[in-house]
């Protein structure tokens, strides 16, 4: 049989075939599922489809994240609408506000496994793949569909290797990359592919960065991103779930449509320049840029370490006048840490908002919508016009570093200058 | 040649540039409305505020490469159908926008010449020649084949009512004990 991709084993199981090539279609079963509120318009195009109960209720996590607590009471209604279906089809898990955002609960809370084939309707489902599962995002009908009857269609992509070596420059990280990568192959460069990153700095990279770069991902139009599980997800799954942990890697002679190898020791910080993540360039060519908003959030980067990096730079430290740091962290879990190592401590005395968690300003909803003309550093995934509000703010993308200096100095800054 | 497929389509052309997110197409701001008709009177509110006080039924957006790149929001694609679009032609569509489009019951169709597409033609869309008459000009533009199972889900109307007869003709499931 001819050498297969993570991607190619992972859907040849899920459609009962022993072998499948890039560019078949299959009718795949999915191991798991998520929705976050627009559970609620997935609910209303389930009850269209009369099909009467989900295929397997324990099987689906429903939560909510995008606007929590309820902004208005359009949103409550939603909210109530999504806590009745899931009362009424008996779901298992479900978080409703009290988990966070949905790509860190799904780990946290052991909905991830390697190996495993997820759908979630949200774009940045592509997260999972950080412990090595095959994970897509798609739509409400089409989730519906999912919930009805547990399967989908899907192609067989191919894949894209990315290899990644060397050693990361202090206050360089995952983000960096993953943002260098997107500006080198654009905004479409793994449109339709599945794409697989290795190579020691890769394998050398905690759960956490590994996640950022998966989500990324779906930012260079890629359908799964993925890093093959190892010690370091074993290790950190472990203790979440009682399932056995099955890694999937791909045969040492699978076929790759492309195949890049990547230095990362001359890497400098990188930033993604209104209004595209794919528009990028060394933090160097915008430093000095006025800072209304910084925002350390979003399921890209808010999780402890996120935070922990942008606390050793704010420590002792001030926000700038005339600049609001607004930090939400990834989940519930990632908070109470939080509080306990001190972080939300010294943020507090920077004059830093903390909310609760949720997605926050990341997404224009709550908690950080930008007016016309103001101009916000954030570490969260996107700076589509209109994003994060008005379609006349500006947003730039960076680690949680820059987000941090740049909270400090008022204007986009380098934290190799902040840093003691 | 499919012979279920419809009769030409007619419709003006609506145009966009490149990369148009679902962000421009329907903003974040707007998720929480559930009414089609309310959805519709946001449409492309990012990338054209006029738009939806503009768009008449039938229009047909005409973009450049990689439309409804971002967020997975379907939203983007029922304020289309709310508005009475029924056909998308681009240069090249993001995967879950190409999706979504499908279930929704929206012709989206891949044309290497989109970009070429002048604004506000009249256009003749033949869904069996795969081919886009510029009704002014007499100039045509091709267009790649919608899959047949993908062109059966459009032509049910979507995915809820291509799963909905599919599920009715599923065996009654036997219950033991």
């Amino acid at each position: 049989m001819p050498g297969a991709t993570i991607a190619q084993k992972v859907l040849a199981r899920a459609a009962g075939l022993s072998h499948v090539e890039v560019g078949q279609i299959v009718d795949a079963q999915v191991d798991r599922v998520m929705s976050h509120e627009n559970g609620a318009l997935v609910a209303q195009k389930f009850r269209e489809l009369g099909a009467g109960h989900v295929w397997d209720v324990t099987k689906m996590v429903q939560l909510f994240d995008h606007r929590v607590p309820a902004d208005t009471e359009q949103t409550a209604a939603g909210h109530k609408a999504v806590r009745q279906f899931v009362k009424e089809q008996g779901l298992v898990h479900f978080y409703g506000e009290r988990g966070g955002i949905c790509h860190q609960v799904m780990p946290e809370k052991g909905h991830v496994r390697p190996g495993e084939l997820i759908v979630g309707t949200d774009s940045h489902t592509t997260t999972y793949g950080a412990f090595g599962a095959v994970s897509a995002g798609i739509g409400a009908t089409e989730m519906a569909g999912v919930w009805a009857t547990g399967g989908l269609w899907l192609m067989v992509p191919p894949t894209i290797r990315i290899s990644v070596e060397g050693t990361f420059q202090p206050h360089v990280y995952a983000k960096d990359l993953i943002l260098s990568i997107i500006g080198r192959l654009g905004l479409d460069g793994a449109d339709y592919r599945s794409v697989e990153f290795d190579g020691p700095l890769t394998s050398s990279l905690s759960v956490a960065s590994r996640m950022t770069i998966c989500n990324q991902a779906m930012e260079m139009g890629a359908k799964f991103g993925i890093i093959p599980a190892d010690d370091t997800t074993l290790s950190w799954l472990r203790p979440r779930t009682d399932a056995a942990l099955q890694p999937v890697h791909s045969d040492a002679d699978a076929t790759f449509e492309r195949h890049l190898r990547i230095d990362v020791s001359d890497l400098s910080p990188q930033v993604a320049k209104p209004h595209s993540p794919a528009n990028v360039a060394p933090l160097e060519q915008v430093l000095g840029v006025h800072v209304d908003q910084a925002f350390l959030g979003s399921c890209t980067n808010a999780r402890l370490e996120d935070l922990q990096i942008a606390a050793a730079l704010l420590k002792g430290r001030k926000v700038a006048a005339g600049t609001r740091l607004i930090v939400t962290p990834a989940s519930w879990e990632v908070y109470r840490d939080a509080a306990a190592a001190g972080y939300l401590g010294i943020f507090t005395d920077s004059g830093a908002v903390i909310t609760n968690p949720g997605c926050g300003a990341c997404i224009g909803g709550v908690s950080g919508i930008l007016s016309a003309g103001e101009v916000c550093i954030s570490s969260s995934n996107r700076n589509f016009r209109g994003r994060m509000g008005s379609a006349d703010a500006q947003v730039y993308l960076s680690s949680p570093a820059v987000v941090a200096a740049s909270a400090i100095a008022g204007v986009v800054a380098d934290p190799r200058e902040v840093a003691p | 040649m499919n012979p279920s497929l419809p009769a030409p389509l007619r419709g003006r052309a609506r145009r966009f540039g490149d990369d148009i997110d679902t962000d421009v197409i329907y903003p974040g701001k707007f998720l929480a409305i559930l009414d089609p008709a309310q959805m519709a009177s946001h449409l492309m509110a990012g990338v054209d505020p006029s738009f939806a006080s503009t768009v008449r039924p039938h229009d047909v957006i005409v973009a450049g490469k990689f439309f409804g790149c971002g967020s997975s929001r379907e939203q983007a694609v029922l304020a289309m159908a709310a508005a009475g679009i029924a056909v998308v032609v681009a240069k090249s569509f993001a995967r879950i926008f190409y999706r979504n489009g499908l279930n929704s019951g929206l012709w989206l169709l891949r044309c290497p010449l989109a970009d070429t597409i002048p604004d506000l033609a009249t256009l003749r869309i033949d869904l069996t020649a795969c081919q886009i008459v510029d009704e002014g000009s007499g100039a045509t533009f091709a267009f790649e084949p919608v899959p047949p199972f993908l062109a059966q889900i459009v032509l049910a109307g979507g995915l809820v009512p291509h799963l909905k007869a599919r599920l009715a003709q599923r065996p009654p499931e036997v219950h033991v004990g």
